[in-house]
């Protein structure tokens, strides 16, 4: 456990400022695709001097109420299953405990070095496999012209949703169908685990809602947030009984996040469910290359390859980071750049409907 | 007959809210040393920062639910189908 008193960093206006925005960014990204902005947020208050753990801790404290808002703020436009979030809230918040165990086994075992290969690899495996294919999916809806038309529930989600195990079978609105907990709960977990290991559990919960449980895109961006809200809630009181948050942290990164989750929000509106799919799979692909960068770094800390020198390795993390940083600023581009385009057709919608009815 | 609904800005609830969320901001960081003392006790010292995320999250997220509206950038006025 660290040293509580000196290791709460000192404040000055750039670096509120940097949290600020930060803050705002990875707001507005969650406020779109449910989650997000962790992956940067952590690293970047470790780049300011605060130690990993609170870090966590405090990025934890700032997602759960912002999680919240967020998710109050879909409820309104009826996109969020509240049951279906709580049920997989809480084995996700198991899962979290399950992670965390296994980070610091592997921690323990394998020291700093080998725990960061592991966040890498665990990183790189799943943007590789999910990332790739949700992006695949919404370039084939693109490409397929259906962008508007109504989403229907792939193979493997109509197959789940036909198996009928007495006493494990609960009725979904996101879904509109009864859906065993035996598939729920396991997919809740890994959500979790996700969140304990990368950070961002959504980036499991999102694609496993529309693809293993059948939910619209919509529906399943809004209620990942009732997920995070769950997860986050947990996993501060947890840090915060060791009092590994720096509330100061916490509440100025919520500041500039409720900003964007509003505007995150209010974008899902205006756009075509599909761009849900495009924001998520464009960031998970190149924060992919992002963590992909490090691995050579952690494995010749390791002694597994030969050792790089120190310029190379300040390169490469340096890289890491600006990567990770566009992929952020990217999906905030593409979310303005929806919701800009969206209210231009309404405007003029507007205006046709306006001319017809005479009322200019 | 036709009928315009005009709908009224909450410009005095986020005037309202923004002072509060200024003057909770202020006194987080003019207090931050205090704080850090107390938030970083643990054991039952940790419902204190779980409070306070709850507090700043009600207020200032209804300053800038109201901000955006005020700035006249609000949902799409047409109910989005979601299924």
């Amino acid at each position: 456990m660290h040293d509580i008193a000196t290791s709460f960093i000192n404040l000055d206006a750039i670096t509120i400022l940097y949290l600020f925005g930060v803050g705002f960014v990875g707001g507005l990204v969650s406020g779109f695709i449910g989650s997000g902005g962790a992956f940067v947020l952590t690293p970047g208050m470790m780049s300011l001097g605060v130690p990993g753990l609170m870090a966590v801790a405090s990025n934890m404290c700032h997602k759960f109420p912002k999680a919240l808002v967020g998710a109050m703020k879909r409820f309104k436009y009826g996109q969020v299953d509240v049951k279906l979030g709580l049920v997989l809230g809480v084995s996700a918040e198991a899962g979290v405990l399950y992670g965390a165990g296994i980070q610091e086994k592997i921690k323990a075992t394998f020291g700093d070095a080998g725990s960061n290969l592991y966040v890498s690899v665990a990183f790189v495996v799943i943007l590789a496999t999910v990332g790739g294919f949700v992006l695949y999916d919404a370039w084939k809806t693109y490409r397929s012209g259906n962008a508007n038309s109504e989403e229907k529930a792939g193979k493997l989600a109509m197959w789940i949703q036909s198996i009928n195990i007495p006493g494990t079978m609960v009725y979904f609105e996101s879904i509109n169908a009864r859906v065993s907990i035996l598939f729920t709960i396991p997919l809740g977990f890994a959500t979790g685990m996700m969140a304990a290991t990368i950070a961002v559990g959504g980036f499991v919960g999102v694609p496993s809602m529309i693809y293993v449980l059948g939910a619209p895109s919509l529906m399943a961006s809004a209620t990942e947030l009732v997920i995070a809200f769950v997860m986050g809630l947990g996993g501060s009181l947890k840090y915060a009984l060791h009092g590994m948050v720096d509330i100061r942290l916490a509440m100025i990164i919520l500041a500039g996040s409720l900003f964007g989750i509003q505007l995150g929000a209010i974008g899902t509106t205006y756009v075509k469910p599909f761009m849900i799919k495009v924001v998520m799979g464009v960031i998970m692909v190149i924060v992919l290359f992002s963590r992909g960068l490090m691995v050579p770094v952690y494995l010749s800390q390791l002694g597994l390859i030969d050792k790089l020198g120190d310029t190379t390795v300040k390169l490469l993390k340096t890289s890491s980071f600006a990567i990770m940083i566009f992929a952020l600023l990217l999906g905030a581009f593409i979310v303005m750049r929806a919701m800009w385009q969206g209210r231009k057709a309404e405007r003029l919608q507007h205006a046709a409907g306006a001319l017809e009815h005479g009322e200019v | 007959m036709a009928q315009s609904i005009i709908k009224k800005k909450p410009v005095g609830k986020m005037l309202v809210m923004g002072l509060i969320s200024t003057a909770l901001y202020a006194l987080l960081l003019a207090k931050q040393d205090e704080v850090n003392i107390l938030f970083g006790k643990g054991s039952w010292y940790a419902f204190l920062p779980i409070i306070t995320a709850f507090v700043f999250s009600f207020v200032h997220g209804s300053f800038t639910g109201d901000f955006w509206t005020v700035l006249g950038i609000e949902a799409a006025r047409k109910k989005k189908e979601v299924r």
